[in-house]
């Protein structure tokens, strides 16, 4: 895997360029939905399984913004790459093998997630809004579900020829996610096929996994499972991904 | 001495339709070796199956001796490659764009400096090396383009159609560059449509169309072996069969908007067309070209 640090290098690059754009989605808006919707919604909530509004929601608000990010930077960027930039041809030109372009866009974008999570995480913890010494491990956690939801996503921006799909993704998929696993209230409001839904998805597993580190109670699920959801998505994402892009770049 | 390139029955199918149609090729190492043809004559399909980046649909393709299928990636290493459409990162900078494709062939960070600053001093860019690419002109990143391709020091270079759409002044840069490379013992595949850039940079070409290989040998021994030493251009004022009305004299080829005269003697050939009454408003003698061998081969001009 000698060139995946090449790729991941090349993006580190890109990023150097186009990070200013990135700062307020990824660092501050966060903490302005958190203080609005924890603060502001959570005056007239009261408790949640034992604490407040806003300690509840952290873990969630943190799983879902890693989440979010990691969709929203694979579409465009993955499929710009092959149609307009071509950047994955001059890559295939060279020495690079499919398999090390695919990790190292995921590990940029598993540094991208994990860096914007302590920093929010170093905000949360002023408002006191964490309550487990487990707290740092939510950033394993994070790390995962960045992976769980990149890579499939990235699979799928390298299949596509056009970006109105990127639009249904985020309509279909990604919205309806991150408002209905576990992030703003429990998934046990929701109605039973829903429910199963909320399952399925990454992002709940990540949820429900951080919120145990972040205020130290157990799980839904044993951990090995929601952690074994969360790897099956990564690998089997990767999976599709490499063939994906192999696909794309040989004719 | 070993090929660095060897195709036998090579072929490369896009579902129904057949690109390469069974070529065969050899290309020794140190060659300047190009391909010439129309659009859509399969020059680009074949060179990326020499790239690697393409796999054959049939026939045997050896590079370095080694097989493109099994050692694709073992081969790129020791390759250079500009293709038909620039792939910078527009976003980059011209000197990061050198230095991130250095990376991709296992230099270190110091050794990527190094090589980017040499080949800034090839393609001439270094007073841009900080700007992005985007705004640069065509010229500036086909040059980036052949600069970027030289950072793993190839063996062997690809380089299809490096200088079409660019002014002339920007050509001869790159021939010129071209030239340095060969002096240092580089290989040099190239795709062109232009005659005078077969004839300056290449040893020996293919001339293809439809897939196949038509001719094959050094710009001269084509010209002697398919084409007379020199042509006669005739333009006539009014319509006419005037082609008909010079049997004899040579071979002639009606186009559009000239008859051309396949000779041996160009001066005694226009001296035969007047006497035979003929009054042409515009007449040029001229040595033959490749240009001539492409329509004496496929009865069509080369750029339309
Ligand atoms: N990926 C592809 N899928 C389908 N057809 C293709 C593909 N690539 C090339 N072709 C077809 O193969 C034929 C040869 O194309 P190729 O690009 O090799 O020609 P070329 O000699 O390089 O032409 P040009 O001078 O225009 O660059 C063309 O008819 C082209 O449409
Ligand atoms: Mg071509």
């Amino acid at each position: 895997m000698g060139a995946t640090a090449a790729v991941l290098e090349r993006h580190l690059v890109m990023y150097r360029r186009l990070w200013r754009g990135s700062v307020f989605s990824s660092f501050v808006l966060p903490v302005l939905f958190l203080a609005g919707i924890g603060l502001g919604v959570g005056g007239y909530v009261g408790e949640i399984g034992g604490v407040g509004y806003l300690a509840w929601i952290t873990p969630g608000v943190l799983a879902s913004t890693a989440f979010q990010t990691a969709i929203g930077e694979s579409t465009y960027s993955v499929m710009g790459d092959f149609k307009w930039v071509r950047s994955y041809h001059a890559m295939y030109a060279a020495p690079v093998r499919v398999g090390e372009m695919v990790a190292g866009r995921l590990v940029y974008i598993l540094l991208r997630v994990v860096v914007a999570a302590a920093v929010f995480l170093g905000v949360t913890a002023l408002f006191g809004a964490l309550r487990s010494p487990w707290a740092p491990l939510s950033l394993a956690v994070v790390a995962l579900v960045g992976l769980a939801a990149a890579a499939p996503v990235t699979a799928f921006a390298a299949t596509v020829e056009h970006d109105s799909y990127f639009a249904l993704l985020f309509r279909f998929v990604m919205i309806p996610s991150a408002l209905f696993s576990g992030v703003f209230f429990p998934v046990e409001q929701l109605p039973g096929p829903a429910r199963v839904l909320a399952c399925l998805s990454p992002l709940w597993h990540g949820v429900e996994l951080s919120r145990a580190a972040t205020l130290g109670v157990f799980p839904a699920w044993p951990v090995w499972a929601h952690v074994a959801c969360l790897l099956v998505w990564a690998a089997a994402g990767t999976a599709w991904a490499v063939s994906a892009f192999g696909r794309r770049l040989r004719d | 001495m070993q090929s660095l390139i060897h195709a036998r029955g090579l072929v490369k199918r896009f579902g129904d339709f057949t690109a390469v149609d069974g070529i065969d090729l050899d290309v020794a190492p140190g060659e300047a070796f190009g391909f010439l043809g129309p659009n859509g004559a399969g020059k680009s399909s074949t060179m990326r199956m020499i790239g690697c980046v393409s796999m054959p649909s049939s026939g045997e393709l050896r590079i370095f001796g080694m097989d493109p299928v099994r050692d694709g990636v073992r081969i790129r290493g020791r390759l250079g490659v500009c293709p038909q459409l620039d792939n910078l990162d527009p976003d980059l900078t011209v000197r990061e764009n050198l230095t991130t494709y250095a990376r991709y062939f296992g230099l270190s960070r110091a050794e990527a400096r190094l090589r980017a600053d040499e080949l800034l001093d090839f393609a001439q860019l270094r007073d841009r090396a900080a700007s992005q690419v985007e705004p640069l002109s065509g010229g500036m990143k086909r040059r980036l383009t052949i600069a970027r391709a030289m950072v793993g020091d190839p063996a062997l270079v690809l380089l299809d159609e490096p200088t079409t759409g660019l002014d002339p002044q920007a050509r001869h840069l790159l021939w010129e560059r071209l030239f340095q490379l060969r002096r240092r013992g580089v290989t040099l595949v190239l795709t062109t449509h232009y005659m005078d850039e077969a004839e300056q940079l290449c040893d020996r070409l293919v001339v293809m169309d439809g897939g196949r290989i038509v001719a094959e040998g050094s710009p001269r021994s084509l010209i002697a072996a398919h084409c007379t030493p020199e042509v006669v251009e005739l333009r006539f004022a009014e319509e006419g069969d005037h082609a008909g009305k010079l049997a004899g004299v040579g071979r002639a080829e009606a186009l559009p908007d000239r008859v051309l005269l396949y000779v041996d003697d160009g001066d005694d050939a226009v001296a035969e067309v007047h006497r035979r009454g003929l009054a042409p408003s515009g007449v040029l003698v001229r040595r033959s070209t490749l240009e001539d061998v492409f329509l004496q081969l496929t009865g069509r001009t080369l750029v339309e």
